[in-house]
């Protein structure tokens, strides 16, 4: 496997230009020759269809819900980062880039980041032409506010739903092109394969949720925005759909799987209360704008937070870390929280949790203020909880919340794979080994609306319009793969549930390749999955037929999937010896801060498919550093 | 706790044209329910007992389960997301609900959301509506910058508190007359507040409210009970709104423009 | 004309052509009132107010034109968009319940319809003359052949008369107490401020004007009005 990331020459503020200026036009009269498969509706995959129809191309786009305003881009939070600099504290596109190559503990490709930086201000504009009502001033102008990992105030926001909002925007602009009749939208739809004509990407195999049917889509290029793989640990704050599948089928074609173990933990989501729990909800970062994280100085102190005197608290991330306090890395924050639950000074019933306390912003800044910037947050943690958060503090606890890993991609966004561009949360590209906040809605649309109508146009250039259609012998290979799974899924008739096996395996995960990870348990993680794998083939329970909306056989071929990936994902630990970013390995750290091994691991891991019951091939993408120089990440 | 469930099973896809129902209410009786439990993890826990008994489990749309992607959606005991007001069935705990509780719980009712199975319904309506002009017409990369046009900050306010409907259709399965006016409205008070929004606003309303009429809603008659369930609590104000830019956009419309309007 | 049949047959057309005709149905209903409560300050006045209309019949029947148009369009649209709304409904729940709807919001069809029974008798009644012509002929006898006082009072003195005219009023009631907020908000008059203050007046006026109504209908029966001998 080649690992080209073709970034172009010259000095890093003039790549994205040169990139632009060498990439090859498609004559526009052409344009709608040229057919582009968009799997994904979420900021990427939204923001690329919209883009790409506008531009000539038929598109054709999927999803699994039920509609594309669903994706899970619709829980983001928090905000997103441009470095628009109007608050005048000091940002600019360098510091943006800084940030967040620092933030990512120099494991990111130095030219992404960089173009990512110069692209944020663009989407500003474009989401707020779009009708994205942003927090706004008194005088008319948008409001911002600090997130984790930065001193400047660089993220924009709305009320406590930007992700719904950026993605409404982009939804806005896809719906008009459907309209149009540009694109066309196949909801309730999942991509269970990638079909390769002469080696390269040229459609897809589809299965309709509804009816059942098993399909094929040809076109020229795919392009995949399929989203992140938190839920292989089960429980995450990621929504229940979000799957591996259709990078994992990808990778299972040839494409290269990049970082599978950077897996970031946020630190600020509501404790699980009971085994009954499905997924675990996110009470998003800009809390700590305000809020004082905190536990009690002496173990299995179980007085309420309202009778523990002052001095008898430790506002732990404000004496860790001096300088950046209740705002430091993601990363950081949630260690450091595990340490002090470790330490048994965690509060609540199960000792997993750590105080969020208003206390002091509410009495600074009055009650009103903090709704108006929290309101929702705090209903939405009041009706899950049945506790007020004006009155007492939150309870909150580390928990799975995004993927750096993923498909490995060149500086076009084009996989191992010619003709297969990967976006959004699905690639691997920017956020290196641990993600800043408010960033990963930057990148989906950054990808979507600004990186990929470019560079796909590079690659079709260079290929014949249409010349693959839906009889090739290749797509009837592929398409009875896939039927052969959905029945094979149907006939084991065991005795375990698909959510059983499921569980199992986010139990391995969470214990072995969770919040810190060492090598006997990553070890031991490599030998209970292919059991549990072994036993899920053996044994599961999946009733009801494939001619129908049928969800626990969609479930079974996303939990299939996990299984097979959740392995890569510990092999991947486990090859990594250092502990950089959201990957912790215990044997390499000085008092709980992760130490890097730039002599060894300045890469980038990108796994190989060997085949069936094959150990997959690791390569390496060496990292330079030539603008910002490595540097021990500190916070204090 | 210990529930009593009531719940419409449904195999087969019913359509527009053919509402004929193989359908019909199930009785379930379920033990080990925690308070804490949400009501879609309630569901599951049933779907578990289901699937141990060779039943097929009971379908029902969700993603997020945390009350923004609006794919969620039951009515519980004749109210849609359930007795607590601004909430999402996902988001609605088990804690509100009296040990021993008979609840009744079916999927959305009108002509425009078919049945797809069991408690899963076809929204896609709603999505035809906002491709009939929910949007502003701006291609990517044609944008100003973002502080070009100040927007008033009340005027922000209130094109957000329109812009956070999240989509479950509740509105309409409130609705005595399945009416989609909130949604509609929400979709037209959204851009009509913002200064982008409002160049297109006559087309937009026509539109809209030609395409919602095509889907097959209902008509409101001002019951206000869609203002009721909506989830995100949007105000029947945006449907009040809705009819002032209709009037306003026919009223002001060239005998030229005549065609505009059409169905999407 | 397409413009206005068009405007018409779209779902908001339709509301506001409820609202529109509501509104001048209103307005009859008041000025009728008005009308009628000279009843209570004897014959004179009543019988001048009648002959005041009768002596201008081209006004006359252009009031009566408009209002039996206002009225059927009225009647017309609010059968159009009741049908169309159950269609809209094609599967009842299993369950039903209500939040915040109104009873009087919910049968606004019911009350419609009953309306429309009680103004084809009322025709009938005094227009006409064919349910009662006993009473309707001593209305041409005096005050120059529009002795309505005679008329009216004659028939309110049958208790069953009176008692079917004040129930009735209940309707009457009933429809304008979520007619008249309804017709504001349809006309897109609606603000946090004033739109519950519009919801109470909406009651008031309703009340009033049925219980106006009422009082007329009772006005023998009490001994407020004497029967003209
Ligand atoms: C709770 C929460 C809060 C967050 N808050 C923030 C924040 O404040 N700021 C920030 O920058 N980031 C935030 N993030 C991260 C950010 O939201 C996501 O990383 C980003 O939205 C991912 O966008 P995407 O388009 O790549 O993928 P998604 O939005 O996940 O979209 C995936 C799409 O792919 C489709 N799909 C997936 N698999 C298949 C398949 N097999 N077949 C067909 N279709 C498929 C889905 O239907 C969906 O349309 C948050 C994440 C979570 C979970
Ligand atoms: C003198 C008699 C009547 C008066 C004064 C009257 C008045 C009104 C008013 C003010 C409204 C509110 C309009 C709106 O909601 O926008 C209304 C609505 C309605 N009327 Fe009447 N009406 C009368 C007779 C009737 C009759 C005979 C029917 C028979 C069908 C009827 C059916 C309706 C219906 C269905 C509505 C509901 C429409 C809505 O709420 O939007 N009305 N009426
Ligand atoms: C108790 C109350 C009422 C009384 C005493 C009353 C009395 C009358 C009388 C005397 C006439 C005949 C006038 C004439 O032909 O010389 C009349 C006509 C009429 N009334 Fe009433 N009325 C009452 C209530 C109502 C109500 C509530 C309505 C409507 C809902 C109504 C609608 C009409 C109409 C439509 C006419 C015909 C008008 C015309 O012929 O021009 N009336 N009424
Ligand atoms: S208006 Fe409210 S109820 Fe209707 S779809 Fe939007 S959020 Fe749901
Ligand atoms: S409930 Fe229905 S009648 Fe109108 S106000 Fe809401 S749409
Ligand atoms: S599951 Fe997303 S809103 Fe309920």
């Amino acid at each position: 496997m080649k690992l080209d990331a073709r970034i172009p020459a010259g000095p890093i503020q003039g790549k994205w230009d040169a990139r632009r200026f060498e990439l090859k036009l498609v004559n526009p009269a052409n344009k709608r020759r040229y057919k582009v498969l968009v799997v994904g509706s979420g900021l990427a995959g939204a923001s690329a269809a919209a883009s790409l129809a506008e531009l000539g191309y038929q598109v054709e786009c999927f999803c699994f819900q039920d509609s594309p305003r669903r994706a899970h881009s619709i829980a983001a939070q928090g905000g997103i980062n441009a470095a628009k600099n109007y608050r005048n504290d000091g940002d600019s596109i360098w510091r943006l880039f800084y940030d967040t190559v620092k933030g990512g503990d120099f494991r990111a490709r130095e030219a992404n980041v960089y173009r990512l930086a110069q692209l944020s201000v663009n989407i500003i504009d474009q989401a707020v032409a779009s009708g994205v009502p942003f927090a706004r001033e008194y005088g008319g102008l948008l409001d911002n506010r600090s997130f984790g990992g930065a001193q400047v105030s660089r993220t924009f926001y709305a009320r406590g739903q930007t992700g719904q909002q950026l993605l409404l925007g982009a939804y806005a602009g896809l719906s008009r092109q459907i309209g149009l009749g540009t694109v066309k939208m196949f909801s309730r739809t999942e991509m269970l394969d990638v079909v390769l004509v002469d080696g390269h990407a040229k459609g897809i195999v589809v299965r309709d949720l509804v009816t059942g049917e098993v399909r094929s889509h040809a076109g020229d290029a795919v392009v995949l925005a399929t989203g992140g793989y938190g839920n292989v640990f089960y429980l995450s704050t990621n929504a229940k759909g979000c799957n591996v599948t259709a990078t994992w089928r990808a990778y299972k074609r040839g494409a290269g799987f990049a970082n599978p173990c950077y897996t970031q933990i946020h630190p600020t989501c509501i404790p699980q209360s009971g085994d009954h729990q499905s997924k675990l909800t996110l009470m998003s970062e800009s809390l700590r704008n305000d809020g004082r994280v905190w536990v009690p100085k002496q173990q299995g102190d179980k007085r309420r937070a309202a009778e523990i005197p002052e001095h008898e608290r430790d506002y732990y991330l404000e004496r860790k870390y001096p300088s950046f306090g209740n705002l430091a890395p993601r990363d950081i924050a949630s260690r450091a929280a595990m340490q002090v639950c470790d330490e048994g000074r965690g509060i609540g019933d199960t000792g997993l949790g750590v105080y969020l306390d208003f206390r002091d912003s509410i009495a600074r800044l009055g009650k009103d203020a903090i709704a108006a910037r929290y309101g929702n947050l705090f209903h939405m943690y009041a009706k899950i909880t049945a506790e007020d958060p004006y009155s007492r503090p939150m309870r909150i606890f580390p928990a799975v919340h995004y993927t750096m890993g993923g498909l490995w991609v060149d500086y076009d966004l084009q996989s191992t794979i010619p003709g297969l561009f990967v976006l959004g949360e699905a690639n691997f590209s920017d956020h290196g080994a641990n993600r800043l906040g408010a960033s990963a809605l930057m990148q989906g649309l950054a990808d979507g609306y600004f990186v990929i109508p470019y560079t796909i146009g590079g690659y079709l250039a260079g290929q014949k319009a249409g010349a693959v259609e839906v009889d090739r012998p290749e797509f009837q290979t592929v398409a009875a793969g896939v039927a052969d799974m959905t029945r094979k899924l149907l006939s084991i008739q065991g005795k375990r549930t698909v959510d059983d096996f499921h569980k199992a395996l986010g139990r391995i995960m969470w214990s072995k390749c969770g919040m810190a990870r060492n090598q006997a348990g990553l070890e031991q993680a490599l030998r209970e999955i292919p059991a549990l794998r072994e036993e899920f083939w053996r044994d599961v329970k999946v009733l009801g037929s494939a001619a129908t909306l049928n969800q626990s056989l969609e479930k079974a071929g996303r939990v299939a999937d996990f299984l097979e990936f959740g392995e890569l994902m510990c092999r991947d630990a486990l090859e990594r010896r250092e502990s950089c970013g959201g990957h912790f390995r215990e044997e390499w750290q000085d008092d709980g801060e992760a130490r890097r091994d730039d002599e060894n691991f300045c890469n980038v891991a990108v796994w190989e498919h060997a085949g069936p019951e094959q150990p997959p091939r690791r390569h390496t993408e060496p990292l330079e550093f030539e603008n910002v120089h490595l540097a021990v990440r500190s916070y204090k | 706790m210990k529930v009593t469930l009531h719940i419409w099973r449904q195999s087969k896809a019913s359509s527009k044209a053919d509402f004929a129902q193989d359908g019909s209410m199930v009785r379930y009786e379920l033990d080990h329910v925690s308070p804490d439990m949400s009501f879609l993890e309630m569901l599951d826990v049933l779907n578990e007992q289901l699937v141990h008994q060779g039943q097929e489990p009971v379908a029902f749309d969700h993603d997020c389960r945390e009350g923004i992607c609006g794919a969620c959606g039951v009515v519980i005991d004749g109210v849609p997301h359930g007795p607590e007001r601004g909430t999402t069935t996902c988001q609605l705990h088990m804690r509100h609900f009296t040990d021993g509780a008979e609840i009744h719980v079916e999927p959305w009712r009108a002509a425009a959301f078919p049945v797809v199975k069991d408690l899963v319904v076809d929204r896609s309506a709603f999505d035809r509506i906002v491709q009939a002009g929910a949007f502003i017409s701006v291609d990517t990369g044609a944008a100003q910058d973002a502080n070009a046009v100040p927007v008033a900050k009340a005027d922000a306010e209130r094109a957000f508190d329109a812009a956070t409907c999240i989509g479950c259709g509740a509105c309409v399965a409130a609705c005595k007359n399945a009416s989609a006016m909130l949604f509609v409205g929400a979709k037209i008070s959204h851009f009509v507040h913002l200064p982008q929004g409002r160049v297109e606003r006559e087309q937009r309303a026509k539109k809209l409210v030609a395409a919602m009429d095509h889907e097959g809603f209902g008509n409101c008659t001002n019951q206000y009970e869609c203002e009721a369930v909506c989830p995100k609590e949007i105000p029947v104000r945006v449907i009040a709104e809705m009819n002032r830019e209709f009037v306003r956009a026919r009223i002001r419309e060239e005998p030229a423009a005549k065609s505009v309007g059409g169905h999407g | 004309m397409k413009w206005l049949f068009d405007f018409w047959r779209s779902s908001v057309g339709g509301k506001v052509t409820m609202a529109i005709t509501g509104v001048l149905l209103f307005g009859f209903v008041v000025a009728h009132l008005l009308g009628n409560l000279q009843l209570l300050s004897g014959p004179e006045a009543l019988n001048a107010y009648a002959h005041f209309l009768q002596s201008k019949p081209g006004l006359l029947w252009l009031a009566r034109i408009g209002l039996l148009a206002v009225f059927g369009l009225h009647v017309a649209t609010g059968i159009r968009l009741a049908r169309a709304n159950r269609a809209a409904r094609p599967v009842p729940y299993a369950m039903e319940d209500t939040v915040q709807a109104t009873f009087a919001s919910r049968s606004m069809v019911f009350s419609g319809l009953t309306l429309l029974v009680f103004v084809i008798y009322h025709l009938l009644h005094f227009t006409f003359g064919v349910t009662n012509p006993g009473d309707f002929a001593r209305k041409a006898m005096g005050a120059g052949g529009h002795d309505v006082h005679a008329m009216v009072t004659a028939s309110f003195s049958v208790p069953a008369i009176a008692i079917a005219y004040a129930a009735f009023q209940l309707v009457l009631f009933l429809h304008l107490s979520h007619g008249i907020q309804s017709l504001a908000q349809t006309l897109g008059l609606h603000h946090a401020r004033y739109t519950p203050s519009i919801k109470v007046l909406s009651v008031v006026l309703a009340a009033l004007v049925a219980g106006g109504n009422m009082l007329l209908s009772f006005s023998v029966l009490t001994g407020i009005v004497r029967v003209a001998s």
